[in-house]
């Protein structure tokens, strides 16, 4: 049965979207802290609240309470965009990202009964694209903040940004590239429909080199351990939010953690089976469960890896990950034609 | 409805670009020719073409991201720049001259009925699909000069880059480096 996408069940899906990845962004403080804490054998936040959850509101009132700083000699103009920049191509980017299964409303509800809600709010036939498209726009975040705050730490790591971004850029779009080949459509649709078969069926098991190249990359894109260059506290001081405090700086934040999502749910369908149902657990959980096994895994790597300098991600992405990237797509060119 | 969203663009990309052009400051060009070429890819969504919307995105977001590390290496990035304008009354015949010209060539169709796509689009195609199939048969020669070009372009970038390439300046030791770059002493 196919259900006919009303733009009430769109807007709902978009609100649902944006108001879960806050949450969860907002909540991905608290955990990352905490597994960083438990990986470090301390206890982490522990004082407000149980087991220090309510520590997320107390964050939370210091971010909103605390005095927005514009520096005197910065660019005001585009020191206040650059922040919106990186939260809104974050949530941009969700737009054509499935985050759990399309539902119908029960009709008992008043005013949304039996509206039908798509699992992605616009599917557009060029949906991973997009996301990529939309996620590397979000960089210029960074690069304009570094650059409008007149600060030597900023502009270091607006240059960063810079390197960062010529870096991965093609390691990303060439990894995804031999699936899509395999799948041959752009649609992340299309990518669930093709794994649907179980376990057996997930394309990291014919494509495990461009699953490892892609998840390289996406910490990348997200700015994470190892490869976290803009910001890196002990180097920059704080790179290009050196000058920014309260609600500004959290945009960032906010940002980030939406790219971090979506990066944890691009890797899920694109490789490991999206929203489909397995055994008994249901699909909406599966993509639960698989995109806190992502989340959890950039924190994990944070707590057991160094990070790398800029010209070691230069030479790590042309030199190693473009070539394998490129030769994995020949070899799944030639399986593919020896196939058919 | 589209009609309001094609306006509603096209007004947006002409002011940002105006501001590119007029702007003495780099950061406010740099950013308004980004956000002009962002906007550009949403005339081609308006149209369907959603792929090459996309495409429009991904290229010039990388490709402006590079202009903007230039601007950041030769120019303070909060101060204005002074331009030299050697002739206001030339610049000003020129560039409306070539304006005027422009309009004329991709209006000349509209006037004379003329425009009818050469290589009509293949029914049931998607998007990159109708692309791929105009490009690796009518146009296979231009696209594949391209790449020749593109790739020249690469091997030159590499022999001009990549003096002294397996050196590398931060694991090696200052004495050395100035012995072998010629330091300034």
């Amino acid at each position: 049965m196919i259900h006919e996408v009303t733009w009430i069940g769109a807007a709902v899906k978009a609100l649902i979207a944006l108001l879960l990845v806050s949450a969860v962004a907002g909540f991905g403080t608290y955990i990352e802290r905490k597994v960083l804490a438990w990986m470090q054998r301390r206890p982490g936040p522990a004082h407000v609240g149980p087991f220090g959850l309510l520590q997320l509101a107390a964050d939370g009132i210091k971010l909103f309470t605390k005095e927005d700083f514009i520096p005197q000699f910065s660019n005001r103009l585009i020191f206040s965009i650059a922040p919106v920049i990186t939260a809104g191509t974050a949530f941009i980017a969700l737009a054509a990202v499935p985050l759990f299964p399309d539902f119908t409303f029960p009709s008992w509800i008043p005013l949304l009964g039996g509206v039908f809600v798509p699992s992605i709010a616009s599917d557009v036939n060029i949906g991973i694209l997009f996301i990529l498209a939309a996620m590397a726009a979000g960089l210029y975040g960074p690069l304009l903040a570094g650059m409008s705050q007149q600060n030597k730490w900023g502009i270091i790591g607006a240059a960063r940004t810079a390197v960062q971004f010529l870096s991965y850029e093609v390691v990303t779009g060439l990894s995804l590239l031999a699936p899509i080949m395999l799948v041959s459509s752009l649609s992340l649709v299309d990518f669930n429909n093709y794994q649907a078969g179980g376990i057996g069926s997930w394309m990291l098991w014919q494509q495990p080199l461009a699953f490892i190249l892609f998840l390289i990359a996406g910490f990348a894109e997200t700015n994470r351990t190892p490869f976290d260059l803009l910001e890196h506290e002990a180097e920059i001081v704080s790179g290009f939010v050196t000058e920014y405090s309260g609600l500004r700086w959290g945009l960032f934040f906010v940002g980030e953690y939406a790219n971090m999502i979506t990066i944890g749910v691009l890797a899920s369908v694109v490789f490991c089976g999206g929203y489909s149902d397995l055994w008994l657990i249901p699909g909406w959980l599966m993509m639960g469960l698989k995109v806190s096994f992502f989340f959890f895994l950039m924190l994990w790597v944070r707590a057991s890896w160094p990070h790398i300098r800029p010209d070691q991600l230069m030479w790590l992405s042309w030199k190693v990950l473009m070539p394998l990237a490129v030769v994995n797509v020949v070899i799944t060119g030639i399986v593919m034609m020896a196939m058919a | 409805m589209i009609t309001i969203a094609f306006y509603f663009f096209a007004v947006l990309i002409t002011l940002l670009f105006l501001v590119t052009v007029m702007s003495k400051n780099v950061l406010y060009a740099m950013t308004s020719l980004a956000a002009g070429m962002v906007l550009i890819s949403g005339l081609f969504f308006i149209l369907g073409a959603d792929f090459l919307g996309v495409v429009q995105l991904i290229v010039y977001v990388g490709a402006v991201m590079a202009l903007y590390s230039f601007a950041m290496m030769f120019f303070d990035v909060n101060k204005d720049v002074k331009e030299k304008n050697g002739s206001a009354a030339t610049v000003f015949l020129l560039g409306g001259a070539i304006a005027l010209m422009l309009v004329l060539v991709f209006s000349a169709p509209m006037i004379g009925q003329g425009a009818a796509s050469l290589y009509p689009q293949v029914a049931g195609a998607t998007n990159p699909q109708a692309v791929g199939l105009v490009l690796f048969t009518k146009y296979l020669v231009p696209f594949e000069v391209a790449a020749v070009m593109l790739l020249v372009a690469m091997i030159a970038g590499i022999i001009l880059a990549g003096k002294k390439m397996d050196l590398s300046l931060s694991t090696t030791e200052e004495e050395i480096l100035d012995e072998t770059q010629g330091g300034d002493k």
